[in-house]
C-alpha cells in the first residue's frame, strides 16, 4: 500500500518533468489561463505604487498593470499585485513569480541582456537627485564631500552614487536599506545627511516625511534613469502586448482621446489614426492577440498617458511634478510612441 | 537441527521478507529523491535557457561599483564582487563572534544569578530571562535600532568623552591607532611577554605538582605583561600615533567608528541569546548533585574554589550540547542584520550583488553554503571540546 | 527535692523569624550579598519608576489623532486607532466577523479537550484536528459554500501570524516525528536522506529559504504550476521547524530503554504498531518541554515573513510607524508588539510546565 502510493507519486513527478518543456508564448498562455495579470510593483512609493488606507493599490506603475489587464481582458481590475523590494524584483520576474514588472525600474543594458529581461518602453524619464535637510545649508551636490548617504539596496542609484562621488573626488558613507520606508525614516532621524534616489521618488519620499518643507531636492541630476515596465525574455507576444499598451496610452494623448470622449470618438471619428487605434478600422488588435477594442478599454478604464500622469504624480496629485521630459514630443518632451498601423 | 523459524516464509513472496522489503523501500526512496532532484534541475535548466538568464560564476570577477558602509578589509568601488563576498562574510562573522562572546558572559552571569542565595537577584534574573526569551529577536533588533539608537543626538551635538570618544546617531567614534616607528618593537615585546608567561605558568604548575609549593602565578604574569612592553615603549618611543576623530561639515571623521547597525544587532542578539544561555547554565549547575558541594567544602575548598574547581567543570558537560545549539542559532540569526541595513552576508551578497547581477541561483547557493559551513564548523568545534571534557568513566 | 520542671521555650530570636529574619537570610546574609541587594535595588529604581511613568502615569490613553498626545509619556492612542489593522491587516472590514468566528470556534472546539470527565476524548480530538482546518479555511479564505473569497494577499496582522504559526505547528509535528524515526531507522538510505534533510534545514537561516520560496521557487517548477505565496512561506516554515522537532523527538526516542523496544517486538507488534502504541507515547511525553520550546521559537520565527513582504503582526505595526500622521511612534508600536508576542510565548511555556506536571506518571527516574 505504502509502496504503491510512493510509486504513484514518483511516476507523477517524472511525468510532470517530461511535460515541463516550455514553449514560446508561455507567459501569455499562462496569463490567459489564470484570468489575471500578476504584476510586480513597488513596496510603497506615493504616486508610483502604494496601498491606500483601504489596501487598494494606486499610482502610475499600478495603472500600467491595470491598462494591460484592460487591453487583454477588457477589465482593468483583473490584476494581482506583488509588492516587491528593489532587491527582490528581478529574481521575481526571472523566476515567473510575476508576469510583468512595473516598478520604477531603470532600463540598462545589463538588465536587458544578462538578466534575461526585456524592457517594453519608458513610462517615466527620470534622473537621480539628492534630498537633504535644509538645516545643513547645502545648495549643491558638489558640497556633499564626507556626507552619509541613504540608498535603497539593489538599485542603479547605488552605482551612480559611487560614480558621481568618485568623479568629483569626494568621499561618502553609504547606508543601504531594503525598503524606501527605512531610508526615509533614517533621513528623518538624522542617521544620514542625504537621501539619494530618482528625482520622482525623492518627491514621493518627501511627502511621507513629517515635515516635508524641511527638506529640499538639490538641483543636480546625476544620471539618466529611463523607468519602464519589463517582462521576461522568451515570450514575444506578451512583450508586444505590454509594449503596445503603453504606446496606445501615449498615442491616445497625442490624438486627443481621453477617458471621457473615447467611446464617442470610437463611433464617430473621421481621423484614420484614431480609427486605427480604437479598432474602428483594420484588425490591429488581432495582430497583437488582443480584442478589437483593446485601446478603447485601456483609455476608458485607465485613461491616456496624460491623465494617468496628472492623476498620480502631476497637477492633480499631492506630488505636483511638472511634465518636463515626460511631456509629449510635440510639447518639447521625450514621450513619443510609434504609430498604430 | 531444524528450527521453527525455517517454516515461517509460508507465502514465499519477496514482499513478505523483511530484508527484501527494506531494500525495495530504500531503492524507492532514493529513486524518489533523485527523481525530484532531477525534475527540479531539469525545470531550472529549461527555464534559464528559455528566459536568456546568464548563469555561471564568472560574475565574481566583475567590478562591483557600489559603496559599503562597513568593511573590515580594504575595499573600493572598483573591487570585484568576489571581494564583496569576503566583506559580507567577515561582517557576518564579526556579528556572530561579538554576539557569542557577549551572550556567553551575560548568560553565565544570569545562570549563576538564577541560583543566587539572594532573593532579589534571583527574581531579577528570572524576570530578565522570561522577558527577553519570549520576544522575537527581529523585534528586539528593530527596537534597538529605531527606538533606542535613532533618537541619539546628531554628529554636531555628540556626547563626547575627552573630545576623543563620541557617541551620536551615526555610531561610536573613537581614536584609531596608526603605525608609528615604535610599533614593531612593541608588538615583538608583547609576543615575548606572552611567551614568557606561558613558560612560567607551565613551570609553576610542574613545581606545584612536584612539591606542592604554590607560586603567585597571576601576579607574576601580570607584572611580566606590563613591564616588558612598558620598558620597550620607554626605550623606542610610542608604538602608535592616534588618529583622533574630529567634527567635519557633515560627520565626525577619522578614527574608528562602530556603526549603530552593528551595535543594535549585537546588542539585540546577545541579550536575546543570553536569556537562553542563562537557563542552560542554571540547568547545568543544578545537575551537579549537592553531595559534590558538600564533599568540596569538607575538603576545605572555599565557595569560589568549589564553583571553579568542582561545580563548573562537571556542569559544563551538561551545558555544552545546548550551548552549541544556542551559538548556532545566534550565527543564523545574524542574518536578520539585513532588516536594518547592516552589510552582512545576506544583505550584501544575497541582496545587493544578487540584484546587480541578477544571478539569483548562484548567489543564494553560495550564501546558503556559507551558513551551512559556519554551522558545521561550530558543531565540530563544540563536539571536539565536548569530547575533551567528557567524563572518562571506569 | 523538688521535681524538675522545664521552663517554656524562649521564642526564636526576632532576627531569624518573620520579615526581618527573611530579609536577613535572603538579602543580607553576607557583605557580598548585601552589596548585590543594593545593586539590585538600584537597578529597579533606575528602570521601574521611569517605565511606569512613561507607560502608565504620563501616557495618553484617549483621543483620535497625534495631536491628542500632549503628555510626556507613551501615546497609546496610536495603538487604539490602528488596532483593527494590527489584528486583521487588510481583511475587508465587513467580513471580519469571519475571522472572529474562526477564532471563537477554535477555542470552543478545543475547550471540551480540557474537561477531565469528557468521554471519547481521543476520538473527539482527532475529529477536531481533521474538521477544524477545513472550517477555518472556509471561513478565512471562503470561495465556496456561499462565502465570498478573501485572497490570502489581504490577510494580515495578528490573524496572519497565528495562521502561520498554527499551520506550522500542525505540519511540523508529524513531519518532525517521521524524520526522527527515519534518522533512527535501520535502513541506511532512509537514514542518510533524513540526516541530510535535518542538517540542511538546521544549518541555513530561515530568511534565505523564505526569500527562495517567495521569489525563486517558480524557477524550479514548470511554467504552468502556480502556488500561493503564503502557502509557500508556510511550507518553508513547516520544513524548517520540522527539522528542529525531529531533533527534539530523537532525544526522546534515545531516552526510551531498549527493553521497551524488545518487549514490543516480543509482543509481536510490527514496526509501526510498536512505535505508535509503545515507543512514541513514552518518547513524546519525555520531550514535551523541548517540543513546546520549539513551538515558541516557531511563533517568534513567524515574524521573519516581514522579509518577504507578508503583512504579519510585526510588519503591520512597522508599516503603521512609517505613516506620516503618526511618525515617532516606533517605541509605542514595538512595545505593544513585544507585549503581544510575550503573552503568547509566555502562555505557551506556562502551559507546557502544567502539562509536564500533569503527565508525569513518576516513571522518569
Amino acid at each position: 500500500m505504502k509502496i504503491k502510493s510512493t510509486l504513484a507519486v514518483l511516476s507523477a513527478a517524472v511525468a510532470l518533468g517530461v511535460g515541463a518543456n516550455a514553449h514560446a508564448g508561455a507567459t501569455l498562455d499562462a496569463v490567459k489561463n489564470n484570468g489575471f495579470v500578476q504584476c510586480g510593483i513597488s513596496d510603497g512609493l506615493p504616486g508610483f505604487s502604494y496601498a491606500d488606507a483601504k489596501g487598494q493599490y494606486k499610482g502610475i506603475d499600478v495603472d500600467i498593470c491595470r491598462a494591460v489587464a484592460a487591453a487583454l481582458f477588457g477589465d482593468a481590475s483583473k490584476v494581482k499585485y506583488s509588492p516587491l523590494t528593489a532587491k527582490e524584483r528581478f529574481t521575481a520576474l526571472q523566476s515567473g513569480e510575476v508576469d510583468m514588472l512595473s516598478r520604477n525600474t531603470t532600463w540598462t543594458s545589463s538588465r536587458d541582456a544578462a538578466m534575461g529581461l526585456n524592457f517594453t518602453g519608458v513610462t517615466y524619464y527620470d534622473g537621480q537627485g539628492f534630498l537633504v535637510n535644509k538645516e545643513l545649508g547645502v545648495k549643491s551636490a558638489k558640497e556633499l564631500d564626507g556626507a552619509t548617504v541613504c540608498i535603497q539596496a539593489g538599485t542603479t542609484t547605488e552605482l551612480n552614487l559611487s560614480d558621481y562621488f568618485r568623479a568629483n573626488g569626494m568621499n561618502y558613507t553609504p547606508i543601504t536599506y531594503d525598503t524606501s520606508d527605512e531610508s526615509a525614516k533614517s533621513l528623518e532621524s538624522g542617521r544620514c545627511d542625504v537621501l539619494t534616489s530618482d528625482q520622482s521618488q525623492l518627491y514621493a519620499q518627501r511627502i511621507k516625511l513629517a515635515n516635508p518643507e524641511q527638506y529640499i531636492v538639490l538641483p543636480e541630476v546625476i544620471s539618466k534613469e529611463p523607468l519602464g515596465p519589463a517582462v521576461r525574455q522568451g515570450d514575444e507576444e506578451w512583450f508586444d502586448i505590454v509594449r503596445w499598451t503603453l504606446f496606445a496610452m501615449l498615442n491616445a494623448e497625442e490624438l486627443g482621446i481621453n477617458s471621457s470622449n473615447v467611446e464617442e470618438m470610437a463611433k464617430t471619428t473621421k481621423n484614420p489614426d484614431v480609427a486605427r487605434l480604437l479598432g474602428a478600422e483594420g484588425e490591429y488588435g488581432k495582430d497583437l492577440n488582443l480584442p478589437k477594442d483593446w485601446a478603447v478599454q485601456i483609455i476608458k478604464q485607465v485613461g491616456n498617458y496624460g491623465e494617468v500622469f496628472a492623476r498620480n504624480v502631476g497637477a492633480d496629485s499631492d506630488l505636483k511634478i511638472e511634465r518636463g521630459l515626460n511631456a509629449l514630443w510635440k510639447d518639447g518632451g521625450l514621450q513619443y510612441a510609434p504609430p498604430v498601423r | 537441527m531444524r528450527t521453527t523459524l525455517d517454516a515461517t516464509p509460508a507465502r514465499g513472496s519477496l514482499l513478505s521478507d523483511p530484508r527484501a522489503r527494506a531494500w525495495l523501500f530504500q531503492i524507492i526512496a532514493v529513486a524518489a529523491v533523485v527523481g525530484i532532484g532531477w525534475y527540479l534541475f531539469h525545470n531550472t535548466q529549461t527555464n534559464l535557457a528559455n528566459r536568456g538568464i546568464t548563469s555561471g560564476f564568472g560574475f565574481l570577477d566583475n567590478a562591483a561599483g557600489f559603496g559599503i558602509s562597513q568593511h573590515l578589509i580594504d575595499y573600493s568601488e572598483s573591487d570585484s564582487y568576489g571581494r564583496v563576498f569576503w566583506i559580507g562574510l567577515l561582517n557576518t562573522l564579526l556579528v556572530s563572534v561579538l554576539g557569542i562572546v557577549l551572550a556567553t558572559i551575560l548568560g553565565f552571569i544570569l545562570g549563576v544569578a538564577r541560583l543566587s542565595s539572594n532573593w532579589l537577584i534571583r527574581q531579577l534574573a528570572t524576570i530578565y530571562i522570561e522577558t527577553f526569551r519570549n520576544i522575537p529577536p527581529l523585534l528586539q533588533i528593530f527596537f534597538f535600532y529605531f527606538a533606542v539608537l535613532a533618537p541619539l543626538p546628531g554628529p554636531r551635538d555628540s556626547l563626547s568623552l575627552a573630545d576623543m570618544f563620541f557617541v551620536n546617531n551615526r555610531g561610536l567614534q573613537m581614536p584609531a591607532p596608526l603605525a608609528a616607528p615604535g610599533m614593531w618593537p612593541f608588538l615583538v615585546a608583547i609576543a615575548v611577554a606572552v611567551l614568557a608567561v606561558v613558560i612560567f605558568a607551565v613551570w609553576a604548575k610542574g613545581l606545584r605538582h612536584a612539591t606542592g609549593k604554590r607560586l603567585p602565578v597571576f601576579w607574576v604574569s601580570l607584572a611580566i605583561l606590563l613591564v616588558v612592553p612598558g620598558l620597550t615603549v620607554m626605550i623606542v618611543g610610542a608604538p602608535f600615533d592616534w588618529e583622533i576623530p574630529e567634527l567635519r561639515r557633515f560627520n565626525i571623521r577619522g578614527g574608528w567608528v562602530v556603526i549603530p547597525e552593528l551595535v543594535s544587532i549585537v546588542l539585540a542578539l546577545s541579550i536575546y541569546t543570553a536569556a537562553f544561555i542563562g537557563e542552560t547554565v542554571r540547568a547545568g549547575i543544578q545537575s551537579v548533585s549537592h553531595g559534590q558541594t558538600e564533599a568540596a567544602s569538607s575538603l576545605g575548598l572555599s565557595g569560589g574554589q568549589t564553583l571553579r574547581l568542582v561545580i563548573i567543570p562537571q556542569a559544563l558537560r551538561v551545558i555544552i550540547p545546548p550551548l552549541t545549539s544556542q551559538y548556532l542559532n545566534l550565527a543564523k540569526n545574524s542574518s536578520l542584520a539585513a532588516a536594518i541595513g547592516y552589510p552582512d552576508m545576506v544583505s550584501l551578497f544575497a541582496g545587493t550583488v544578487l540584484n546587480q547581477t541578477g544571478q539569483a541561483i548562484e548567489t543564494m547557493a553560495i550564501t546558503m553554503s556559507v551558513y551551512l559551513a559556519i554551522s558545521i564548523s561550530i558543531s565540530l568545534l563544540m563536539n571536539w571540546y565536548n569530547k575533551r571534557i567528557a567524563l572518562i568513566e571506569r | 527535692m523538688t521535681a524538675h520542671t522545664f521552663k517554656p521555650d524562649l521564642p526564636a530570636p526576632t532576627t531569624s523569624i518573620g520579615a526581618l529574619g527573611w530579609i536577613r537570610a535572603n538579602l543580607l546574609s553576607s557583605w557580598f550579598n548585601a552589596a548585590l541587594t543594593l545593586l539590585g535595588l538600584y537597578l529597579l529604581w533606575l528602570i521601574v519608576p521611569p517605565l511606569l511613568q512613561w507607560a502608565i502615569f504620563q501616557a495618553d490613553w484617549t483621543g483620535t489623532t497625534r495631536q491628542d498626545c500632549t503628555r510626556e509619556g507613551a501615546c497609546w492612542v496610536f495603538i487604539q486607532s490602528r488596532f483593527a489593522q494590527f489584528m486583521y491587516g487588510f481583511y475587508p472590514p465587513e467580513l471580519r466577523w469571519r475571522v472572529d468566528l474562526a477564532a471563537v470556534l477554535a477555542i470552543a472546539g478545543a475547550a471540551p479537550l480540557f474537561i477531565k470527565a469528557m468521554p471519547h476524548k481521543v476520538r473527539y480530538g482527532i475529529g477536531y484536528l481533521l474538521v477544524y482546518p477545513l472550517v477555518a479555511y472556509w471561513l478565512l479564505h471562503g470561495g465556496f459554500l456561499g462565502l465570498e473569497t478573501v485572497p490570502s494577499t489581504r490577510w494580515g496582522g495578528l490573524m496572519l501570524t497565528i495562521v502561520i504559526a498554527a499551520v506550522g505547528i500542525a505540519g511540523a509535528l508529524p513531519l518532525g516525528i517521521m524524520l526522527a524515526l527515519g534518522r533512527r531507522s535501520d535502513m541506511p538510505a532512509i537514514r542518510v536522506i533524513c540526516v541530510t534533510f535535518i542538517e540542511f534545514w538546521r544549518g541555513v537561516p530561515l530568511i534565505t529559504v523564505l526569500f527562495m520560496s517567495s521569489v525563486m521557487l517558480p524557477l524550479f517548477l514548470p511554467v504552468e504550476m502556480n502556488l500561493d505565496k503564503l502557502l509557500r512561506a508556510m511550507v518553508m516554515v513547516v520544513f524548517f521547524e520540522a527539522a528542529y522537532v525531529a531533533e527534539v523527538v530523537r532525544g526522546g526516542l534515545q531516552a526510551i530503554p531498549k527493553g521497551q523496544y524488545e518487549a514490543a517486538a516480543a509482543m509481536g507488534l510490527g514496526y509501526w504498531r510498536s512505535m505508535v502504541l509503545v515507543i512514541l507515547p513514552q518518547a513524546l511525553k519525555l520531550v514535551i518541554p523541548g517540543l513546546v520550546n520549539t513551538f515558541i521559537a516557531l511563533f517568534k520565527d513567524t515574524s521573519l515573513v516581514i522579509i518577504i513582504g507578508l503583512f504579519d503582526f510585526l510588519n503591520s505595526i512597522k508599516r503603521a510607524t512609517t505613516d506620516p500622521a503618526w511618525l515617532g511612534m516606533s517605541t509605542e508600536g514595538y512595545v505593544f508588539a513585544a507585549l503581544v508576542y510575550w503573552i503568547f510565548c509566555f502562555g505557551m511555556s506556562r502551559y507546557s510546565m502544567h502539562l509536564e506536571r500533569k503527565l508525569d506518571t513518576g516513571h522518569k527516574h
